[in-house]
């Protein structure tokens, strides 16, 4: 135990903000009750939204299909209860806008659907296997939801020799995936042997921040007989960037522009892994996930096991409400997170957790001119210039931001938390790689 | 002495004789029609004519590729001199003028959220469709301003975009760059717009502006001719300039303004110069 986190191995840059893990990393995962009703948006995930497939008035079951993928970067969205569709119109999503969703009004049974049947991966070859990972809407946990059947799929001269299991959660305030590692050991080591199976590999390391040394404990004594190698990592801020933590944990880096299978590794959260051991041995599709309800504005932050498309306000219900007026509702952690309009607004699959701040939580301080201090480029885990990128995308010079690398830019925020100046740093980059790319498309 | 008058000389001549030569024999024929119409053109380079430049354009105007006509910067004088120039009948487009079809500032219309990031419409935009409640009202972060080429956009401080019907040449530029599509190009003699962008219903309306259009039909009433309700939204048909603007004071929200009687609220412009004197000042 001491030996594992002694050599903590890190990447360069990065810092540590104060991580306010206290809140909820001690409280055991809760099963959030029923909510009167569910708003399942259709666009959960990277790539095309899913297409409907049930009308107003369909009774539908726990784990029936509501809508389908559309292409091969896609996934189907399954309801997460039984009862009624009552509404498939626009609602207010995640992202700010209003987009399709389907509503459900529960009929208050949560029955699962009958057709759906577990099955033993040893009886299954890759290809049957991942095909049953899109049928149940499998995604990346850890924010990002891109589907994992694609990142699974590496193409045959890419050969893939190591498995990374993403358990860092160095995003402050979560403590999803850590309680998940403490409590669901057996789901998360099962999903692993079903990715080294599909993968054809052996080697699996699971990365883990030290702030956590009883999931560190826990799962390198339970791994050593499942081959599963468990490594400690410096406490740091992008730690659980995927190519931060492939550099951390091989000594690889990912090339500018290309992804983590140029250098035979595939990255997957932990959480990942335990709906993937769902979807296999039970047949059960992504329709709940863990979700870090915590801040200082809430009277009993929690780690909830939440149906997808109950909304923030029934989240934050369960945990004896706010102590004061909520001023910042983030919707993720408050490094990458997304600043929610209201309560009113459904969790979905990359819902990690849902953050809520009183005005007395923040300071705010008006952004002023950049001193050439320096901080940002010092902190910035892809050694870039955020303040130069920054500058040209305020003046729209797009070519020179493309020449600074701003496309190479992860958004972790690391620049924009430490500005003294309290520029808004990751939006101006942000803007410059919409505009980058925009002026790639019409060229 | 001598000498070194006469090599100074030497050179000097040979260079002066080697220059003379090779100005003739290597001289890049310029039609003098088109240092006449680029001499007519603004030299503002605003691109409004769909050229990166006034030479670029003049060139085109003369190799006969482009109508002498789409200088609006210019306006009707340039393109009856460059008509003059090139030997054709003028054909004068319609002077127009770009106007912001909202008068909701930040106290008169509400907003989902603080926005504290970038000073820019476009990024503005991406966060949530921008932080104004109304989908199409200005957002007053001045992507406009900053496009105008003739310094003809302010912003009031209470953050709405107005433009100076007198300094506005109708280039275009600011039109592009609207993220919300809210500044529409009209023509330069009509007076009376109806400020206001979006397409709810009008109980909609009512909750998140104070002078947006709630689609009553009281102008279109009392002016059948000269007002049009699409998508819950009234529209003047600018043929009808002067029914439109003695209606105008009819409407409940205000948001149909007769220009000759000022800007909107906040703006340092004044009142707009009226057409006639405009015309003579030219």
């Amino acid at each position: 135990m001491k030996s594992a986190l002694k050599n903590l191995k890190s990447f360069a840059g990065g810092l540590h903000p104060p991580d306010g893990k206290h809140f909820s990393a001690g409280k055991a995962i809760e099963i959030c009750p029923l909510p009167e009703e569910l708003v399942i948006p259709l666009a959960q995930h990277i790539g095309a939204p899913a297409e409907a497939c049930v009308e107003v008035g369909a009774l539908v079951k726990k784990g029936s299909p509501i809508a389908k993928a559309k292409g091969f970067v896609s996934v189907p969205i399954h309801a997460s209860t039984s009862g009624e569709v009552i509404a498939v119109e626009p609602r207010l999503h995640p992202m700010g806008k209003h987009l399709p969703a389907v509503v459900i009004k529960p009929d208050g049974k949560d029955l699962w659907d009958d057709s759906l049947t577990g099955a033993d991966p040893q009886d299954l070859n890759a290809a049957e296997l991942k095909n049953r990972l899109q049928a149940a809407g499998i995604v990346g946990l850890g924010g990002a939801t891109f589907p994992t059947h694609v990142k699974l799929s590496p193409p045959a001269d890419k050969p893939i020799d190591t498995l990374i299991l993403n358990g860092v959660e160095c995003e402050p305030f979560l403590t999803a995936d850590h309680r998940l590692m403490l409590e669901e050991t057996e789901r998360i080591f099962d999903g692993i042997d079903i990715l080294r199976k599909i993968l054809g590999i052996t080697r699996a390391v699971i990365g883990i921040e030290a702030n956590k040394p009883d999931a560190i404990e826990l799962l390198t004594a339970r791994g050593a007989a499942r081959q599963i190698e468990v490594q400690a990592l410096e406490v740091k801020y992008p730690q659980g960037a995927e190519k931060q933590l492939i550099d951390a944990i091989t000594g690889r880096q990912v090339p500018s522009g290309t992804l983590p299978m140029e250098v035979g590794v595939v990255v997957q959260n932990v959480g990942t892994c335990a709906a993937i051991s769902d979807a296999i041995r039970r047949g059960h599709p992504l329709v709940e996930r863990v979700v870090s309800v915590t801040g200082p504005a809430l009277v009993e932050p929690k780690n909830l096991l939440v149906r997808i498309g109950t909304s923030l306000q029934f989240l934050v219900d369960q945990c004896g409400g706010l102590n004061g007026t909520a001023a910042k509702i983030i919707m993720g952690g408050p490094m990458m997170g997304q600043t929610q309009l209201s309560l009113d607004v459904p969790a979905i699959r990359g819902t990690s957790g849902v953050l809520i701040f009183r005005q007395q939580d923040l300071p705010r301080y008006e952004a002023g001119p950049c001193i050439r201090c320096g901080r940002c480029i010092s902190v910035c885990p892809i050694h870039l210039q955020p303040t130069s990128i920054a500058a040209c995308a305020r003046l729209d010079m797009i070519d020179q931001a493309a020449g600074y690398h701003a496309l190479d830019c992860i958004e972790c925020g690391c620049c924009t938390y430490i500005c003294p100046a309290t520029l808004p740093l990751v939006q101006s980059i942000r803007y410059a790689k919409a505009a980058i790319m925009a002026q790639k498309r019409t060229t | 002495m001598f000498a070194s008058i006469l090599t100074l000389g030497g050179i000097g001549l040979f260079a002066a004789v080697a220059l003379g030569v090779a100005a003739k024999k290597f001289a890049v024929e310029i039609d003098p029609r088109e240092l006449a119409v680029l001499d007519a053109l603004p030299g503002a380079n605003c691109g409004a004519c769909g050229m990166p430049g006034c030479a670029g354009y003049a060139k085109a105007i003369v190799d006969g590729s482009m109508a002498p006509n789409l200088c609006t910067p210019g306006g009707s004088e340039a393109i009856e001199k460059i008509a003059q120039i090139m030997g054709v009948e003028a054909q004068s487009a319609e002077p127009q003028v770009a106007v912001v079809c909202c008068q909701g500032d930040n106290q008169k219309a509400t907003l989902k959220y603080r926005y504290l990031g970038l000073y820019d419409c476009n990024a503005a935009q991406k966060i949530a469709d921008g932080p104004k409640t109304c989908p199409g009202g200005c957002l007053g972060l001045g992507s406009c301003v900053r496009a105008c080429p003739f310094d003809a956009i302010e912003i009031t401080a209470a953050g709405l975009a107005v433009i100076n019907r007198d300094k506005c040449t109708g280039c275009q530029k600011c039109v592009a760059q609207c993220p919300r599509s809210v500044i529409h190009m009209t023509p330069r003699l009509a007076e009376t717009h109806v400020l206001c962008n979006s397409t709810d219903k009008g109980a909609q309306v009512r909750k998140y502006c104070q002078v947006g259009c709630i689609a009553c039909q009281i102008c279109k009433k009392n002016a059948p001719e000269a007002y049009q309700i699409e998508n819950f939204l009234a529209r003047v048909d600018y043929s009808h300039a002067a029914a439109a603007a003695a209606v105008a004071e009819k409407c409940p929200t205000k948001c149909i303004r007769d220009f000759s009687h000022g800007y909107p609220d906040g703006s340092s412009y004044g009142v707009p110069t009226p057409e006639k004197l405009r015309g003579e000042a030219v």
